[in-house]
């Protein structure tokens, strides 16, 4: 039976790892490298490593970091933050990193992720898509480069864009629910979910274990990612690496309904 | 470990180095001359893959370690599926060390599942193999829409499910492979990668 993934989403700001609340005050939660080995001890799904700055100060990823951690995870990988080529997707790889994201990339130049696609598989091309609430009519909207520039774009059409262009997975990042532990956005979930068959990943908002148990009850399939739940614990946000046991994430996961088929 | 430029071979080496056995990352001819194991990894499109391994000069060599010398080899993910004679997702001809052809799933027999498959997935073992010896409800992490079809059913080592069986993994004499990622799989590949090195 496949499992819905439980993902630690860590953010690499100034060398360090960070955590946001709505994009903004950047709080120090520790070294990267130490967190992965924590996460390798908790047997995490998978994790989500983005450099935050690489994409605002206009730079190339830090292979060297990047090397670094992917030879320490031993669980998959996944890498965002300034990618811009089809060239560094093919390093990124070749560094050790089960999949790549792109954000900004993805809006300002849509065929790139169809050259990545050809290059390095879809299965690995994954679009980060930060979503604010934007306008006087509270619209949905597709942010870029760290939530500060709008798009104009429209999250569930895009979504289908992406995937039709050749992306392997979709990662949904509410920019309003980022640090708020407030739950998921589930109506963006649920619109998305609808409009592309790839895998899909929803990020910003989880609080609690609760919360992840909603959304993977819905979605059998379906990655639940989150940053602040998975670093710190209580209300004045300690700084404490967790996450949840294997007997606790077995008890999430329940057979997909899939089409019987006699072989 | 064959190093042709395609995935994650720090991340082996690194297991390998943790649990004290001896490794080489091989990128060429000369160095993997006295390979006692070979690890073929892979991650990204069949056509990328084998344009690389086609280019790094390793192929002649491979050929006779594995075809001649018989030493084992692992294939992981892409480095599997190269092993077979083609594949859907590309037009360059493959190894030919399986008998098998890499095929899409069908997405007929996974009407409500997302493609690709992509998560931690149990692992059916289909007759007890050195492989997975003292594994435990093995699980592993897939990451991929293409499966390897062996034409022979005995070369099937163990399947997973997603909408219908499919091979996780393949044993023909000495050449082993996995669709799944062991060496980012945790415990349950740290130990399928040693017990690779055992046999």
């Amino acid at each position: 039976m496949l499992r819905p993934r439980i993902i630690p989403c860590l953010l690499i700001h100034k060398g360090g790892l960070f955590k946001t609340v709505q994009f903004g005050a950047p709080k120090y939660v520790g070294d990267p490298l130490n967190a992965v080995r924590i996460f390798n001890e908790k047997e995490v799904d998978e994790l989500m490593v983005l450099d935050i700055d690489a994409s605002r100060l206009g730079r190339a990823p830090n292979e060297t970091l990047v090397a670094q951690l992917a030879a320490e995870c031993r669980m998959p990988l996944c890498y965002g933050g300034g990618v811009k080529t089809v060239e560094q997707f093919e390093r990124l790889i070749a560094l050790g990193v089960e999949k790549v994201a792109v954000s900004s990339a993805a809006v300002d130049e849509p065929e790139l992720i169809t050259r990545a696609a050809e290059r390095v598989g879809s299965q690995s091309v994954v679009v980060v898509i930060d979503v604010k609430t934007t306008g006087l009519l509270h619209q949905a909207e597709v942010m870029t480069v760290n939530a500060t520039k709008r798009s104009g774009l429209e999250p569930v059409a895009f979504a289908r864009k992406m995937q039709d262009l050749g992306a392997g997975e979709i990662v949904l990042n509410s920019v309003d629910r980022d640090g708020q532990l407030q739950g998921y956005d589930l109506n963006l979930v649920e619109r998305v979910r609808q409009a592309v068959s790839v895998p899909l990943t929803a990020l910003g908002g989880a609080g609690s274990l609760d919360d992840i148990r909603g959304l993977v009850q819905r979605y059998p399939i379906i990655g639940a990612a989150a940053g602040s739940l998975f670093v710190f614990k209580g209300i004045y946000r300690a700084v404490l690496i967790n996450y949840p046991g294997r007997t606790e994430r077995d008890a999430l996961a329940r057979p997909v309904e899939t089409r019987a088929v006699s072989s | 470990m064959v190093n042709y430029g395609v995935g994650n071979i720090q991340a082996f080496a690194h297991i390998y180095q943790r649990l004290n056995i001896p490794v080489v990352v091989a990128t060429t001819a000369g160095q993997m001359a006295r390979a006692e194991k070979i690890v073929l990894p892979g991650v990204g499109a069949f056509d990328w893959a084998m344009a690389r391994l086609n280019a790094s000069g390793l192929r002649d060599m491979l050929d006779e370690l594995v075809l001649r010398q018989r030493v084992p080899v692992l294939g992981v993910c892409v480095g599997m599926q190269m092993m077979a004679h083609r594949s859907e997702e590309g037009e360059l001809p493959g190894l030919g060390w399986i008998d098998a052809e890499v095929v899409h799933f069908d997405p007929a027999q996974i009407s409500h599942a997302p493609l690709p498959h992509m998560g931690w997935n149990d692992v059916r073992p289909t007759a007890s193999d050195s492989l997975f010896l003292g594994i435990e409800a093995p699980r592993y992490y897939f990451l991929h829409s293409y499966c390897i079809a062996p034409r022979q059913q005995a070369d099937v080592l163990a399947t997973a499910y997603y909408g219908s069986d499919f091979t996780a993994a393949v044993r023909i004499g000495n050449v082993f492979g996995t669709q799944f990622h062991p060496e980012k799989s945790h415990q349950w590949g740290i130990d399928l990668l040693r017990n690779f090195a055992d046999i």
